[in-house]
């Protein structure tokens, strides 16, 4: 088991070191998820006209913790997985005596801390432009936000890991976490705060894993228990049905792999 | 200029030749799409439940903004985002040699070789949505007509942005970055642009034109739209033409093939 953390973190270092080169480029990609900062814009003219739950600056603060969940959680195995599955380079991977989920897992992990310091800057510079918006967070909101956000990555991994195994039946594996983007946009608080949804879709989204890839990580940044209006969700559910989900898939996931990797016939071979 | 209908034609029909080999990515793109406009509605909903208008802008009117988003987002996906990644590629590969052997312009052959159907379900949501928005507004022929020509000009300015950031691949091989960001600044063209804070909506005026894409044909429509913003919305997208060719030129001047 020491060994295995050795490994897994000697592996995180290189894929570090090897992001690393990429910062310029990291610097745009990060950019390219300003979608938080537009919808922040729409919500917060909208509740300043109208009674929305929300207060613009709870908006704005909102909208920013989601930009920082969206960020920390974002994953790309299936696309990755995919071309190794056609172009046959999964083979290298499979004569090493480890699993090659553990080296995407380190690769995504390694993207994190190439991607903190940009966000930083967009928290400082964000900050300063609209310093109304700042909050103190209490002694155990950092450390219970930082635990949301690592259970929110463990599930959305498992999920796209799982897709990324039919690569095995087709090329076009990725088609079906564009299909899973969907409610992954719509329905995860990534455009709106859940309690602005009617009272029966909240009742039912809560059960789903949706609501917790971006608004619950999103109110436990902010230190909130649930906003008013919205579904009650205590801790004790929130990591139940994430857990439960996440356990769903990797269990499907062993399963595809068992089959999968015996149909896997590499390129030229 | 017969010559090049003739051979946009042959492009875009052999193009779909090699697409129909894929069926099943036409299909499941046309439910994404779906799925896509059912969400975007739906927000637009939820912004608008407890008011009836914001900023000068009702549920409808707002719908029509989508509409028209959804419209340029197809032709993005049909025409604009698969050539001008190509650009990219050509210069990697040097095969943007034989683009500037061959007789025909070459920011033509760059920008119209290839034609993706994906984007298809795109525009004609987008054409449905902007109908029935203008069915529950109560807007005749005349309405639609004014539309037309902003519109243009919003195709041909998102057109002549997206054109000049591909031939900045002349210098830099890795643009595929900047389209990106530049692709998902333009999703604020989703809303009305009134709709936004007065620095983000400068923003989205004067440096990244969303509003003169979405914002300004639904304005057209519901004869709101002022004269200047007409010919400013005109005059910006011939202005933008122009400098994609003038700029193509010059990068042209710096192209040093792969290899050399």
């Amino acid at each position: 088991m020491k060994s295995f953390a050795h490994k897994l973190r000697t592996i995180t270092g290189v894929q570090y070191a090897a992001l690393l080169e990429y910062r310029a480029e990291m610097v745009l990609w990060v950019a390219g998820t300003v979608l938080p900062f537009i919808l922040m814009g729409v919500w917060m003219t909208a509740s300043a006209k109208a009674d929305l739950v929300l207060q613009p600056v709870e908006m704005a603060r909102y909208f920013f913790a989601t930009f920082v969940v969206r960020n920390m959680t974002l994953v790309w195995v299936v696309w990755e997985f995919e071309q190794q599955v056609v172009k046959g380079t999964l083979s290298h991977w499979l004569l090493q005596p480890m699993d090659p989920v553990w080296r995407h897992f380190a690769e995504h992990l390694a993207e994190r801390f190439v991607r903190l310091p940009i966000l930083v800057v967009i928290g400082v510079v964000f900050f300063a432009v609209y310093p109304d918006a700042l909050w103190t967070p209490g002694l155990w909101d950092i450390p219970i936000a930082l635990a949301a956000i690592v259970l929110t990555f463990i599930m959305r991994f498992s999920v796209q890991y799982t897709f990324a195994m039919l690569s095995f039946w087709t090329e076009r594996a990725h088609a079906i976490e564009q299909l899973w983007a969907l409610p992954y946009l719509f329905l995860s608080g990534m455009v709106a705060p859940l309690a602005l949804y009617p009272q029966a879709v909240q009742q039912v989204l809560v059960y789903t894993p949706f609501p917790y890839l971006i608004w619950y990580p999103a109110q436990k940044v902010l230190g909130l228990p649930t906003a008013a209006g919205s579904v009650e969700v205590t801790l004790g559910m929130a990591v139940g049905v994430m857990a439960f989900w996440t356990l769903v898939f990797i269990l499907a996931n062993r399963l595809l792999w068992r089959i999968g990797i015996r149909r896997y016939s590499a390129m030229g071979a | 200029m017969n010559r090049y209908f003739k051979t946009m034609r042959l492009f875009w029909t052999t193009s779909l030749a090699a697409e129909m080999e894929y069926r099943t990515n036409f299909l499941i793109s046309s439910f994404t799409s779906l799925g896509n406009l059912a969400g975007s509605i739906f927000l637009i909903h939820l912004i608008f439940q407890r008011v009836p208008e914001i900023e000068g802008w009702s549920f409808d009117q707002s719908l029509l903004v989508m509409g028209f988003f959804t419209m340029l987002g197809g032709v993005a996906n049909t025409v604009l985002r698969v050539n001008l990644s190509r650009i990219v590629q050509h210069v990697r590969e040097g095969t943007m040699d034989f683009i500037l052997l061959k007789p025909i312009d070459s920011q033509f052959h760059l920008s119209v070789r290839r034609f993706i159907s994906w984007g298809i379900p795109d525009i004609a949501y987008g054409i449905l949505i902007v109908l029935y928005a203008g069915m529950r507004l109560g807007l005749g022929p005349l309405e639609y007509a004014a539309a037309l020509l902003p519109l243009a000009a919003g195709l041909v300015t998102l057109y002549s942005l997206w054109f000049m950031l591909g031939a900045t691949s002349i210098w830099f091989v890795k643009v595929h970055n900047v389209t990106y960001v530049l692709s998902n600044l333009l999703a604020a063209g989703r809303f009305p642009i009134a709709l936004y804070p007065v620095a983000m909506r400068l923003f989205f005026t004067f440096i990244v034109p969303v509003a003169f894409l979405t914002t300004v044909p639904a304005q057209a429509m519901l004869g709101r739209a002022d004269w200047l913003w007409l010919i400013g919305a005109a005059v910006f997208a011939a202005v933008a033409f122009l400098a994609s060719r003038m700029f193509w030129h010059f990068a042209l001047r710096h192209y040093t093939s792969a290899s050399s």
